[in-house]
């Protein structure tokens, strides 16, 4: 039995090479995200590892605002001169170093623009000499308040070389500085930067200066210990010596620490790419499904024969399933080594990207083996399973009569789908409303999953009418009507192929009517509720988000036309002990008179020292009220308490918490990061605009836009997103392609008799080709025009259920979805290419022979 | 007692009364009606009749392929009727051997395991004296290793034959088994299924419209409407041919 299997197997291996390519793909996707995050993370780990290479001990101040990763990175405020002398009298410490190190030197390139980072820090640091780690390649260390030296990739990135004068922009200083740039050093191993950050080296004087923003303080302190002394005893006597207020840590707990951090982001970032190989297997699933279905049928007299010579219906499962195995095996090994492949590919794109980014060996988790063969095996199984329960059905007697398979009723796939997605509606309803408390993810994620489930079953419904409606454009010569009677004589197979491309067609169309809707909400949103001619702002491409000079807020106000100035401050802080974004308006006025805030109590058009500003939403969720006192802990200084004096209708583009201007001093970065211009009436536009240009000069980081240009600006992000989305997308509709071609090769198989008959009877091969092409297109369009359909659904439902988060906006996207009808097209005569060929070289003899 | 005993053990195969209907109101066909019939142990037993006759309904329902809409089918002391599919299978797999006019050979595999196909299907081991006195009956010793595409049309049966006979069933049915062949095929496999019941004590039926074919086995029984209306022992070609056309005539008067 097992052999006969084995046999009818490698027979039939080109009729499941495509099926096993949709689960080598799937497997692919899985396998290649946990090759690369796991690549990445110890990449990471080496760069973390060789950064606190000569630490024994690290001292640094704790954090005022505890955030977990999702919320931000936290900040240390920094350490003063005097705990280095502390530090120093601990028995067993051989050294201790003060160091300097923060993000937000930015260098300003030999283009005039600033080198920016996609990621990796921009830090800026006191010269600490040369070290096992860290030489210098070109010329001297810095020694006057104007020299620096910069790591190789930055020097590269900027285009500078030793001897040019550099400017530097940093956070403490309103404005960019020049330097010398004296020197340039490289990493051990020839490596030009340390996991892609850029790196610019001051002297103690003026790091302390531009970075920290005081004289005689530190980010941290580094502690190497005498020989003999371990580092743990030595960090519990530094901890005891330094008092509260302060992380004493190892070098291996700092660099797990810093790592942890990313590892973090990167499995949020797995989760992602897993997301999509979970929709890519979902369509792969249709496509198994389908062939060995098509199979079986084709089947039908070989596993006849098999029950009449005394093989049982368990047996004829088991040879269905052990083929299914087989497939899921080779598919699995094949998707392992491709998602390895893939995962290597993407690391190392990944590692160019963040500027150099050394990559560790590359890594085979357990968990991309565990998760491929996982993944293959069972998706193949559970897709078989059914075709194989048919086979087992199959009557011996089938064997001796030419048994007309009779067209089995719909109802059952029909009223099953139908409660298949009622289900699905019903969750995706109960997530949506909110109604699904913690599980509201998974359970609007299980409603999709229902609903493509019950759409696929009800799809054989549909097809009759649509099919028949679709192929009446082709019907006008007889090889379209041939072809478009052709793709309705299966509906079930029509429809399983279609919905497979349902799948990812309608999550594209689905994922850009919520965003589209969201782009529109938001701009209209921002047309109504900013009343700014001209907005200074950055693109922002680090963690850091781009400020800019305080002053230049003060010089615009006296441009002549410019009627109103409101520079945003924004920071994470604790209040009463809930890390909350706070924003600062440096003109309370503007809250009002350009964001169109209305008082829903108190009074919000000024603000005194002690008091801030709650909005609606936040003070109800926190139990707020004019008069409340709340405790407010910033990224610097001591905790200080506030009188809440009024509170402000939320919308999207209010912040939580306003607290008074004086408070920017004790934020993360103390500079504004948006400033907004509102004009006299008459003033123009144009006039101003230059004039705030000229004051923007030495803010190389930002630049002054009219406020559609901004509202696009701040909306593109989605537009990115989308692209994202609907590339990794375009795999599971690559899947369903494969699909299509998949079901057609095998009809044409099915029909060899059939087609040699026609071609006896004078179809031309050029009509056969073009009937195959008609089938195949019948079949993409519906499965485009369903994906369309669902996925508008999808989205409107979304949407609708988003109307309280300010998606007011219903964008349906016509033109991408006329778009995809198109496509699935050029989908359908692509698909139709070889099956169409195999068709028109029958031979016509042997065709009628065959049986 | 002991003599209906006795005379049951040599009876391989019995219909009692079957009716076979299909489709129901208008569209009813009564494929059998009131067949009584009993195949004997070691005899080569024909069933024949025109088209539409019911002779493969009857076969088939013998060979519980098909269910009966009335009355009762044995096979040795195995009642068949009422069998359900786990017994039905475990039936085919030790008491039934089938030749089918279409070969039907797994394409895939060699003739060898064509043959060892329903003995590993049970998962039994083929007694190899038997198995080599099978294997050399139908002198295909040489095409073994061959796949069903590589072989005549003769020799395929030949494989077919051989896989019926190598687990040694009850009964062998065999469904029209020269229809595809030409004289010649048709005859070295007529003559070695009469040859597998007179040296080996196999017990075949065989479904036939050919009366040369029918000419091998020791008894034809003739169907005619769903009725068994006749009977030869020894036929020759021209008896059958007679009791054919004697058959044909008021069948066509009937109608």
């Amino acid at each position: 039995m097992f052999r006969a299997t084995w046999k009818s197997l490698l027979a039939r291996k080109v009729r499941l090479v495509l099926s096993g390519l949709a689960v080598v793909l799937g497997v692919m996707f899985v396998s290649g995200a946990f090759v690369l995050t796991d690549t990445l993370g110890r990449s990471f780990d080496q760069v973390f590892a060789d950064a606190y290479e000569g630490v024994d001990v690290n001292v640094n101040a704790t954090p005022k605002v505890a955030l977990d990763e999702l919320e931000g990175e936290p900040v240390s405020p920094p350490v003063p001169a005097a705990l280095l002398e502390r530090v120093r009298t601990v028995a067993g410490v051989a050294e201790a170093t003060g160091i300097i190190a923060a993000d937000g030197a930015l260098m300003i390139g030999s283009n005039g623009k600033v080198v920016t980072s996609f990621g990796p820090p921009q830090l800026g640091e006191n010269w600490l000499g040369e070290s096992d780690l860290l030489t210098l390649r070109e010329g001297r260390e810095p020694r006057a308040d104007d020299e620096i030296v910069i790591n190789a990739a930055l020097a590269q990135a900027a285009g500078v070389k030793v001897g040019d004068r550099v400017g530097v922009q940093t956070p403490f200083k309103s404005k960019k500085e020049d330097f010398h740039l004296v020197g340039i050093f490289g990493f051990s191993g020839g490596r030009d930067s340390l996991g892609g950050a850029n790196e610019i080296a001051f002297t103690t004087p003026v790091a302390q200066r531009l970075m920290l923003g005081e004289p005689d303080v530190f980010t941290n302190i580094s502690v190497q210990a005498v020989d003999g002394v371990g580092e743990e005893k030595l960090r519990d006597d530094i901890a005891a010596a330094v008092g509260d207020g302060y992380q004493v840590r190892t070098g291996e707990q700092m660099s797990a620490d810093a790592a942890a951090g990313l590892k973090e982001g990167l499995s949020f970032f797995n989760k992602i790419l897993l997301g999509f190989a979970a929709v890519a297997l979902l369509v792969g699933t249709f496509l198994i499904l389908n062939t060995f279905s098509i199979i079986v049928a084709q089947r039908t007299r070989e596993l006849a024969l098999m029950r009449a010579i005394g093989a049982s219906g368990r047996q004829i499962i088991g040879s269905v399933v052990l083929e299914a195995i087989a497939v899921g095996l080779i598919a699995s090994v094949l998707g392992l080594a491709a998602g390895i492949g893939v995962g290597a590919l993407l690391a190392y794109l990944f590692g160019e990207l963040a500027g150099g980014l050394a990559l560790a060996g590359l890594g085979v988790p357990a968990a991309a083996v565990i998760g491929a063969f996982g993944v293959g095996l069972v998706i193949t199984v559970v897709a078989a399973l059914l075709p194989a329960l048919r086979a087992a059905r199959i009557p011996p007697i089938a064997a001796m009569q030419d048994v007309a398979t009779p067209d089995r009723p719909l109802t059952k796939v029909t009223v099953s789908g139908g409660i298949v997605t009622a289900i699905g509606a019903t969750l995706l309803f109960l997530g949506l409303s909110g109604n699904a408390g913690d599980l509201t993810l998974q359970t609007i994620l299980g409603g999709v999953f229902l609903a493509f489930i019950g759409m696929a079953l009800l799809t054989p419904l549909i097809s009759r009418p649509v099919v028949g409606l679709l192929g009446a454009v082709f019907a006008w010569s007889v090889p379209g009507k041939l072809g478009r009677l052709n793709s309705g004589r299966n509906p079930r197979r029509t429809a399983i192929t279609a919905a497979a491309l349902m799948v990812g067609i309608a999550l594209v169309t689905g994922v850009t009517v919520i965003l589209d809707s969201a782009k529109s909400s938001i701009s209209a949103l921002a047309e109504d509720q900013i009343n700014a001619e001209l907005v200074i702002s950055g693109v922002q491409s680090g963690p850091r988000p781009p400020s800019f000079d305080p002053a230049v807020l003060e010089q615009a106000a006296a441009i002549p036309g410019v009627q109103l100035v409101d520079g945003e401050y924004g920071d994470m802080a604790e209040v009463d002990g809930k890390a909350t974004w706070v924003a600062v308006s440096s003109n309370v006025a503007a809250l009002e008179r350009i964001f169109s805030a209305k008082a829903t109590a108190g009074d919000i058009s000024r603000l005194g020292p002690d008091q801030m500003l709650f909005s609606s939403d936040t003070a109800k969720s926190r139990n707020v009220s004019v008069g409340s006192r709340v405790t407010v802990q910033l990224s610097r200084g001591e905790a200080r308490t506030y009188t809440v004096s009024g509170i402000y209708q939320s919308t999207e583009l209010t912040s939580p918490v306003v607290l008074p201007p004086q408070a920017a001093r004790d934020f993360a970065i103390p500079q504004p990061i948006q400033g907004f211009l509102q004009l006299a009436p008459g003033a123009r536009v144009e006039d101003v605009r230059p004039q705030v240009e000229t004051l923007l000069a030495d803010n190389p980081q930002v630049s002054v836009a009219d406020r559609a240009a901004f509202i696009k600006q701040q909306t593109s992000q989605l537009d990115g997103l989308l692209q994202m989305i609907q590339i990794l997308l375009a795999l599971a509709i690559v899947i369903a392609v494969l699909g299509i071609i998949n079901t057609l090769a095998l009809s044409v198989l099915e029909r060899t008799r059939e087609l040699g008959l026609l071609r006896a009877i004078g179809l031309r091969r050029a009509q056969t080709m073009r009937m195959i092409t008609v089938e195949a297109v019948v079949i993409s369009v519906f499965g485009a025009l369903l994906g369309v359909a669902v996925g508008t659904g999808l989205g409107a439902a979304v949407v609708e259920a988003l109307k309280d988060e300010g998606i007011t906006d219903l964008v349906l996207p016509w033109g991408q979805m006329g778009l995809f009808l198109g496509l699935a097209a050029i989908i359908g005569v692509v698909a139709a290419v070889l099956p169409a060929i195999r068709a028109a070289r029958i031979n016509v003899l042997g065709a009628i022979a065959h049986d | 007692m002991t003599a209906t005993v006795g005379r049951e053990a040599q009876v391989a195969a019995r219909a009692n009364d079957v009716w076979k209907v299909y489709g129901s109101g208008e569209a009813q066909v009564m494929a059998l009606r009131g067949v009584s019939a009993e195949f004997e142990r070691g005899r080569f037993t024909a069933i024949m009749g025109p088209s539409g006759s019911g002779k493969s309904t009857l076969m088939h329902c013998l060979a519980g392929l098909d269910s009966v809409t009335r009355g009762t089918v044995m096979i040795g002391d195995t009642t068949v009727t009422g069998l359900g599919d786990a017994g039905l299978t475990r039936l085919r797999r030790d008491k039934v051997g089938f030749i089918f006019q279409q070969f039907n050979l797994l394409p895939t595999l060699t003739a060898q395991e064509n043959i060892l196909l329903p003995m590993s299907i049970a998962g039994r081991k083929p007694d190899p004296a038997w198995y080599d006195t099978v294997i050399d009956t139908v002198g295909l010793r040489d095409r073994l290793g061959h796949r069903p595409a590589q072989l005549s049309g003769g020799q395929q049966q030949r494989v077919a034959c051989a896989r019926a006979l190598v687990a040694r069933p009850e009964v062998i049915f065999a469904d029209e088994p020269t229809g595809n062949l030409d004289s010649r095929s048709g005859a070295e496999v007529l003559n070695f299924l009469r040859n597998s019941v007179r040296e080996h004590g196999q017990t075949i039926v065989m479904v036939t419209h050919d009366p040369t074919a029918a000419a091998y086995a020791d008894r034809v029984v003739f169907l005619a409407d769903g009725q068994i209306v006749s009977e030869l022992i020894e036929p020759t070609a021209e008896t059958v041919l007679d009791t054919m056309k004697k058959l044909d005539t008021p069948v066509e008067v009937a109608r």
